[in-house]
């Protein structure tokens, strides 16, 4: 068989015919780095194609040697570009961040490496993953693999398309309001935003410090669980990093849902569109007859939630990004003046939204304001966690679509932020409580794809990725949006 | 007397003496080669995050303690937003709403009277980069970015610049001699700001206030104070309005002078760091911190003069410096349990040596001293003299060599034949040769010119190259002049 | 749903705090989506927050590190490399004043 069909056969079907032998960790990177080079949807902004294949090598000698194996050992994985990687370019799709080379390697960067995946290449974004669409990138936007007219998602948009195109068999995203859940639910993905705290920043380039989480993308539960295992853990770099036992997610996949209580928030549904809320009753019948009940539940300040969030992650975000000022690293620019109009002239170099958000969280952290808006927000932000609680003595998790739509036109919105926002109304909740949160294919809505999303108590992945699983068995794997190993040829330079 | 009162507040930033920065695990160290103590954390590289530094907090608990100021169980970091090239992440990591402590008093003394002057509040902090000049430009050395500090931030009850100076001296000594701080001005671990203003004397309100920066010595403290509560003063009896502003000392002029001024009001955008969930002190914590603190100076000064017989005069001079103070307990101590003397007899002794001899040797950098012989040496060499084997001259001799070859006391004694003759036989010997070959002085002595006693214990020392005991000599020299 | 109250030179005063330079286009652009946003955000002043503890951290103590030095992990060269422009081993930006800014 040849690597193009290893490649596709998900993260674990990979890892496991590198286990095997059945293909070498270099022949399936050169597969990898041949459909990135040829990727036509702007999903990549850099491609690690030496030191990847070197890696290959070492994973190839080991098991030649006899040597363990790690869990991704050979495996392609492509990381969003606001993940530090030593040596590597990481932009943030950001002009103040162009050409600069991390000198040092994220959390879960070393996590991947020690667990044998192969880094294979950098992703596009929204533009320091502020956006809902990826069109924010200064890099140009990403185009949906179902529909190139629409929008993947965002703000890992990049991320969701290369897996999604099956140039890679999973990824890395951020989520800080929905970054990886409603690109994969465009994407036709599974994708998880840990409980806060689950998996270390450190290296994460921070939007919004107190929701930023990184979470795994993949075609499925399982595959997403084997790279969600390997990110997880407490790590003495990252203070908001929680020392809480993992589990066996993989094997909770296969768990079942017999017992299970699914809290549904019925008045929230209202506000999706008649072919998403479609999918969602299919996907909560599917649950129920495999063994869940349907319990109704309330969440009476989750509709604040765009409000809260958008003062308080643009806040955040005003002051983390303060550190792009010229200085000590990315660009500078200097047209005559002093050091004030240094600072101006280089940040001035923002994209629009980014710029709009720093205004924004300016705004509301700057005298007079602070206690109206900043302050505020964050006390209907306890509301909102509050609500969380109370539905969880009657229920396990909540269900709700992951996005009103199935993904819209690209640039159908990028004239009116406000629209844009109100759309992240079902993701924004969960990250506003740091709750475990994922999404997971419900089906297609008019050729295009659908997400359930899913809220669980904190730490208790376990049970969203049973329900996952579930959901996966109840409704088959969806079509690829793309020919069955596109680009195979292109790869097979590097297949033995 | 003038018609005005002078209010002063002063803010104190002290660098803790960690091992490493508040943040990050880069050495927290003085005078390395430009940006060689940096990494992610403390140069704000995209990604890096702030892990917060226990020593740290220990010894801001410390400084609480002694301060007798109160520790929040729950204390939160905030970050204070501006723009300036020492400032990695664009924002400083502070405390705000919740500092860690709050209340306290520094004791001090003033024309010898003690007194206290309240505290606001101590919050941790971390500290900015180096802004160097260099040929038309400014280059940043973040070395010094991110080493821990507390603000001490006092109440506005001082109202010269003397008792500025005196408020200061007291603080530096409390938290040097507990270890917080090395107390160095020059080097800018011990950094003071002014807030001055001037009301009518009577007057409860305040007046507009300035902020005196970068002071960085007791004396320009205080004359800086001086200087600027004159100014304030002419100022407003010449009809004129105090500006709130940040000025400066400028010593060659003899002056305070505005530093460039603000384009527009600070708004710092304080808010709790998301990066840093609360700093939680418990009760464990608290105890542990009580239990390594050490003796206060003050405390330390008045034990010396209760128990070890030392003059309130000589306890300041010997508790004016941590290491010196711990070096004169351990040589009275040495010389207590050697020579088993009572702790008042063995201290004085100890002291007046040590005073003597031992600080003209003692170079001090910082909290560091270096000693010319170590405690213990200087304790067997006193034990030697108080056993009668040799007497305080040759002690002093002995010292001097001890401090050359860094040999200990007894072995110079016994390789040098610097022992004291006790034998009174051998001194009796000699002291008749003496008496023999100056039959004129005998003479003299015997009729009544007793005062050429002197010579002849001169004599007889010079002949036991000053090993005779003083006393034996004495006592022969007079029985055998008797006799004759 | 009304749009907040937002003057240009409100805009403009943000701005300058964000040190971000804005174009007197961009200026009203701006200007226009934040105060359609605000104006959404004042539905906030309708929830009942008496009493309510703000949610500032999603984690409720912060671990202590030990006061251990460790290598960086980032050499001085490459963090010096990135430097937009280095003089004598530091970081060089158009000369500033004591007291600016």
């Amino acid at each position: 068989m040849s690597a193009g069909r290893w490649l596709d056969a998900g993260v674990v079907g990979a890892a496991d015919a590198v286990a095997a032998g059945a293909v070498t960790a270099e022949a399936l990177v050169g597969e990898a780095l041949g459909r990135l080079r040829s990727d036509p949807h702007n999903a990549v902004l850099h491609v690690d194609g030496e030191a990847a294949l070197e890696a290959a090598q070492q994973v190839d000698a080991a098991r030649a040697a006899g040597e363990a194996l790690g869990p991704l050992a050979g495996v392609p994985v492509a990381l969003k570009d606001n993940l530090c990687q030593r040596g590597t370019p990481t932009t943030c799709a950001s002009r103040l961040l162009e050409g600069w080379v991390a000198p040092y390697d994220a959390h879960v960067v070393e996590r991947l490496r020690a667990a044998g995946a192969m880094l294979v290449a950098k992703t596009n974004m929204d533009e320091f993953a502020m956006g809902s669409s990826n069109e924010t990138s200064a890099f140009g936007p990403v185009k949906n693999p179902w529909d190139p007219a629409r929008a993947p998602g965002g703000s890992s948009g990049g991320s969701a398309a290369a897996v999604a195109a099956r140039l890679v068999p999973g990824a890395l995203g951020s989520d800080t309001g929905g970054s990886v859940r409603q690109p994969a639910a465009f994407c036709g993905l599974f994708a998880l935003k840990p409980t806060y705290g689950r998996v270390s920043r450190y290296g994460l380039v921070a939007f919004a410090s107190s929701l930023d989480q990184v979470g795994p993308f993949a075609r499925s539960a399982r595959d997403g669980a084997r790279l969600f295992a390997a990110i997880a853990g407490r790590d003495g770099r990252d203070a908001t990093s929680a020392d809480a036992p993992s589990a066996d997610w993989e094997g909770a996949c296969a768990r079942g849902v017999e017992g299970l209580r699914v809290g549904v928030p019925r008045a929230l549904l209202e506000g999706a569109s008649a072919g998403v809320r479609a999918r969602i009753d299919a996907a909560l019948e599917a649950l129920k007859d495999a063994g869940a009940t349907l319990v109704d539940v309330t969440l009476p300040h989750a509709k604040h939630g765009v409000s809260v969030y958008y003062l308080v992650a643009p806040a955040e975000a005003s002051s983390n990004l303060a550190r792009f000022d010229g200085v000590r690293y990315g660009l500078r620019v200097e047209e005559g003046g002093g050091l004030d109009a240094m600072y101006e002239a280089t940040r001035a170099r923002f994209g629009p939204e980014v710029k709009r958000r720093i205004l924004l969280g300016t705004y509301a952290l700057s005298a007079g304001y602070y206690d109206a808006y900043y302050l505020r927000a964050q006390k209907v932000r306890t509301l909102i966690r509050r609500d969380y609680d109370a539905a969880f003595e009657a229920c396990d998790v909540v269900a709700t679509p992951t996005a009103p739509t199935v993904a819209f036109p690209l640039g159908e919105r990028t004239d009116d932020p406000l629209t844009m926002y109100l759309s992240d109304v079902y993701t924004l909740p969960a990250s506003l409580a740091g709750l475990p949160a994922i999404s997971t294919p419900a089906g297609l809505s008019e050729g295009l794809p659908t997400g359930l999303q899913l809220v669980g108590r904190a730490f208790d992945e376990a049970t969203l990725f049973a329900a996952a699983g579930a959901l996966e068995k109840a409704f088959g794997p969806l079509p690829s949006p793309v020919p069955a190993g596109p680009g195979e040829h292109a790869g097979e330079e590097g297949a033995s | 007397m003038s018609a005005w009162e002078a209010v002063v507040g002063l803010e104190v930033h002290a660098q803790l003496r960690t091992r490493t920065k508040l943040f990050c695990a880069c050495p927290n160290e003085f005078g390395a080669p430009p940006n060689t103590h940096v990494c992610p954390v403390c140069l704000g590289l995209p990604g890096a995050l702030p892990a917060p530094n226990e020593a740290a907090i220990d010894l801001a608990l410390r400084a609480a303690l002694a301060l007798g100021g109160e520790v929040r169980e729950r204390s939160v970091f905030a970050r204070k937003s501006y723009f300036y090239p020492d400032l990695a992440k664009g924002y400083q990591i502070s405390q705000f709403a919740l500092p860690i402590i709050e209340g306290g008093a520094v004791p001090m003394a003033l024309e010898g009277e003690a007194r206290s002057a309240a505290l606001t509040r101590i919050h941790l902090e971390e500290d900015a980069a180096k802004n160097l000049h260099v040929q038309g430009e400014t280059v940043v050395d973040f070395n010094r970015a991110g080493t821990p500090l507390i603000e001490i931030v006092g109440e506005p009850v001082l109202r010269s610049g003397a008792e500025a100076e005196a408020y200061l001296r007291a603080l530096r000594e409390v938290l040097v001699f507990i270890g917080v701080n090395d107390g160095n001005l020059e080097e800018g671990s011990f950094r003071c700001d002014a807030n001055v203003s001037i009301r009518p004397k009577g007057e409860e309100r305040l007046g507009t206030r300035v902020e005196l920066k970068n002071i960085n010595s007791f004396r320009f403290v205080r004359k800086a104070i001086d200087h600027e509560v004159a100014r304030q003063a002419a100022l407003r009896e010449s009809g004129g309005e105090v500006v709130q502003e940040t000025r400066t000392w400028d010593e060659r002029q003899e002056r305070t002078v505005a530093m460039r001024g603000k384009e527009e009001a600070h708004d710092y955008r304080y808010f709790p760091d998301p990066d840093l969930p609360p700093l939680v002190v418990d009760a464990a914590r608290l105890a542990r911190a009580e239990e390594t603190l050490p003796e206060l100076p003050a405390a330390m000064r008045a034990r010396w003069v209760e128990t070890l017989g030392l003059t309130a005069q000589d306890a300041g001079v010997l508790a004016a410096h941590p290491a010196i103070a711990a070096y004169f307990e351990a040589v009275a101590t040495g010389l207590g349990e050697a020579a088993g003397l009572k702790p008042a007899k063995a201290g004085k002794k100890a002291a007046n040596f040590v005073m003597a001899e031992v600080l003209r040797e003692t170079a001090t950098e910082g909290v560091e001293a270096r000693f010319p012989a170590a405690a213990p040496e200087v304790a067997a060499l006193l034990a030697l003299v108080e056993d009668g084997t040799i007497n305080g001259k040759i002690a002093k001799e002995v010292f001097a060599k001890m401090v050359a070859t860094g040999e200990p006391p007894k072995t110079i004694v016994e390789r040098e034949g610097l022992a004291q003759v006790t034998d009174t036989a051998a001194i009796e010997a000699v002291v008749r040769e003496v008496l023999a070959a100056n039959p004129k002085q005998v003479e003299q002595y015997r009729g009544g010119k007793t005062a050429v006693l002197g010579f002849f214990v001169g004599q007889v020392m010079k002949a036991t190259r000053g090993q005779a005991n003083p006393k034996a000599v004495n006592e022969i020299l007079r029985a055998l002049l008797a006799e004759g | 749903m009304s749009d907040a109250e937002l003057s240009p030179d409100e805009v403009r005063h943000v701005a300058r705090l964000a040190r971000i330079a804005l174009e007197d286009a961009e200026v009203e652009a701006q200007r226009a989506q934040l105060a359609r946003i605000l104006g959404h955000m004042a539905e906030l002043d309708a929830v009942d927050v008496e009493g309510v503890e703000p949610t500032f951290h999603a984690v409720t103590e912060a671990p202590l590190r030990r006061d251990e030095v460790r290598p960086a992990e980032a050499s001085r060269e490459a963090l010096l490399e990135a430097a937009p422009r280095e003089v004598e081993g530091g970081f060089a930006v158009p000369q500033v004043m004591e007291g600016d800014t």
